[in-house]
């Protein structure tokens, strides 16, 4: 221990001037790359945006309105898509949301841990499967075996087996997000509800699920977007090629915006100029406010009902 | 009580013990040390985590309106013990018992016996603070509700005199629709024991209630305590040997000793008797290092 004479001076306590900038540099990296995701998501707002206003230049707004969806003919009607998707990710919630959920509650709440070690990396695997594959699933087995022989077949594609295989698409990421959710609920919780004398099941549904549900807010609202947007299986197995009528008939096929844009990309005959070309960034942008639109109204939910634990 | 309850309670307990009313007093609480019977009964108790024993040859029994208290030094089961005797326990899948747990004569770990039953007579407050992420006002209600209490009046009034009991009325009795975590920790413990107190428990197991609590918070605890005991009967677990000796009329010391894998500890008992001769005059030397300081 010194005693006596301490000299202290500013340069001492000022540390090493490289290692500082070391520091700096780091901190620099760090950043870009959380900026990178910022700019790119910039970028594909910007090009949307450029060619949507293009594509609105090009059209009337009336042909916005023409019953179906034609880009040769000119007809744009954006009410054929989107009650097209509505429908099909309406289907895809029916499936996902109660069979998601109950997976995620299943594994969560009841599983032991050996059961559980079987059926979470089946779900995970289920998770990974391409989307052209349960697109030809759909197309291929839902649509023939099960569509068409509960009800009267009006064609080889329908909604209803779009959303089905959407839904069969969508089950993983629901129960996946769903499961983390409750998981995250502390353990004292639900044991300080079976200490006043509830069971299993009224724990689940009176503690567990109100505190899990900010991250059962977002399963949904990521399943919900991932329905909307999915394409493959909405173009395989739920409607017709590239240009539709409107149909409200989940037994018909139907034209998703997804699937018109697959189409407009695929460029067919047209001139890449074309107003069917830009419809494209024009759906492109829809379908991302669409997303965005979902996403703010599930913070704002969970903002109104969240207590946190 | 239910008709067609998986098992029966001694009669006498549950015409005493009212389903309702903090008020009505059960009978006997003058002179417990002396009338008190027999709550429950632990003969040869051992308790399994898979091929590990954790805790073994525990034979004790806790009396009626006593407050009972378990200390030892860390690792010694006594909170498996505790957990055994509202089947807590029972969440854990690999643990199993030997020996038995009689409660009023009624072996706890029969096949017929169902778990949420014996909870709703032997209630729990743990060793953090675990209020719901509810308002006060639902915190207490959650366990009158789940017995079927519907009516507002008849809740509010539960509430009332629950939050009274647990000393915590004069506090909160203005904001009972906040959320029960915006308390402070020691009236968090103390909404707890309101809500374990709501549905009218015979037994209240406390598992270290005060450890995460401050003095001033552990005091009113404590205070809290010695007044319940006159309705309930209460088990601690403690590691504060003071608390040990201020609040409780009984105490098992428990210590572990290397098993015969000599990889892990396992727990056992070594003396049950009044607190007083526990902390002046232990029988076993064990005790007496430990509660004289001297190991532990």
């Amino acid at each position: 221990m010194t005693t006596g004479n301490v000299r202290i001076t500013l340069a001492d306590l000022r540390g090493n001037a490289r290692r500082r900038r070391k520091e700096q540099r780091m901190k620099a990296t760090f950043f870009a790359a959380a900026g990178v995701s910022v700019v790119i998501g910039g970028l594909i707002l910007f090009v949307l945006t450029r060619g949507a206003i293009q594509f609105l230049r090009q059209i009337d707004f009336g042909q916005l309105k023409d019953s179906g969806w034609f880009p040769r003919r000119d007809r744009f009607d954006l009410t054929t898509l989107l009650v097209a998707s509505v429908i099909m990710g309406l289907i895809a919630m029916v499936v996902a949301v109660p069979v998601g959920l109950g997976t995620a509650i299943y594994l969560s709440e009841y599983a032991k841990p050996r059961v559980r070690s079987v059926i979470k990396p089946i779900i995970e695997v289920l998770a990974g499967i391409p989307s052209v594959v349960v697109g030809y699933f759909a197309l291929r087995f839902i649509q023939p075996e099960i569509v068409e022989r509960l009800f009267d077949p009006r064609s080889n594609k329908s909604m209803l087996a779009g959303g089905l295989g959407i839904g069969i698409l969508v089950i993983p990421i629901m129960a996946s997000i769903s499961e983390d959710a409750l998981r995250a609920v502390p353990h004292p919780l639900r044991e300080a509800s079976y200490g006043v004398g509830a069971r299993k099941s009224t724990t689940t549904a009176k503690i567990v699920l109100p505190a899990a549900v900010s991250g059962l807010v977002a399963a949904f609202v990521i399943a919900v977007s991932r329905a909307i947007g999915e394409t493959m299986v909405a173009t395989m197995a739920g409607g017709p090629d590239g240009s539709g009528p409107f149909s409200r008939n989940p037994l018909e096929g139907g034209l998703t915006l997804t699937a018109a844009m697959t189409n407009a990309a695929g460029g067919t005959d047209q001139a890449v100029k074309g107003a069917s070309f830009n419809a494209l960034f024009f759906l492109g942008l829809v379908l991302f406010l669409l997303t965005m639109v979902l996403n703010l109204i599930g913070d704002r939910f969970v903002q109104r009902v969240r207590m946190k634990y | 009580m239910k008709q067609g309850a998986p098992h029966t309670v001694d009669n006498e307990q549950t015409s005493d013990s009212p389903l309702r009313g903090l008020s009505v007093p059960v009978s006997g609480t003058a002179d417990a040390n002396q009338a008190a019977s027999t709550v429950f009964d632990i003969k040869d108790l051992s308790v399994f985590y898979g091929d590990f024993r954790a805790v073994r040859d525990v034979t004790l029994t806790i009396r009626q309106l006593e407050v009972t208290a378990f200390i030892g030094p860390s690792g010694c089961g006594k909170t498996t013990v505790l957990r055994c005797l509202n089947r807590m326990n029972d969440f854990i899948e690999s643990a199993r018992i030997e020996g038995s747990v009689l409660y009023h004569d009624v072996d706890l770990y029969d096949p017929a016996v169902n778990a949420t039953e014996v909870r709703r007579r032997i209630g729990m407050v743990f060793q953090k603070p675990n209020p719901f992420p509810k308002s006060i006002y639902d915190n207490v209600a959650y366990g009158p509700r789940l017995l079927g209490t519907r009516s507002k009046s008849e809740l509010d009034g539960i509430v009332e005199e629950s939050l009274r009991g647990a000393a915590l009325w004069a506090e909160v009795k203005d904001r009972l629709k906040q959320s029960g975590t915006g308390l402070s920790g020691g009236q968090q413990q103390r909404l707890c024991i309101a809500r374990a107190i709501a549905v009218q428990p015979e037994v209240i197991l406390m598992d270290e209630p005060c450890s995460a609590l401050d003095p001033i918070a552990t005091a009113r605890i404590e205070d809290l305590m010695t007044e319940i005991k006159q309705k309930y009967t209460i088990v601690i677990v403690t590691h504060n040997m003071q608390q040990a000796a201020r609040v409780s009329d009984r105490t098992a010391f428990f210590t572990t000793e290397i098993n015969l894998q000599g990889d892990r500890r396992t727990g056992r008992l070594v003396e049950f008797d009044e607190t007083r001769k526990i902390f002046s005059m232990p029988s076993d030397e064990r005790t007496e290092a430990y509660v004289t300081g001297r190991f532990g």
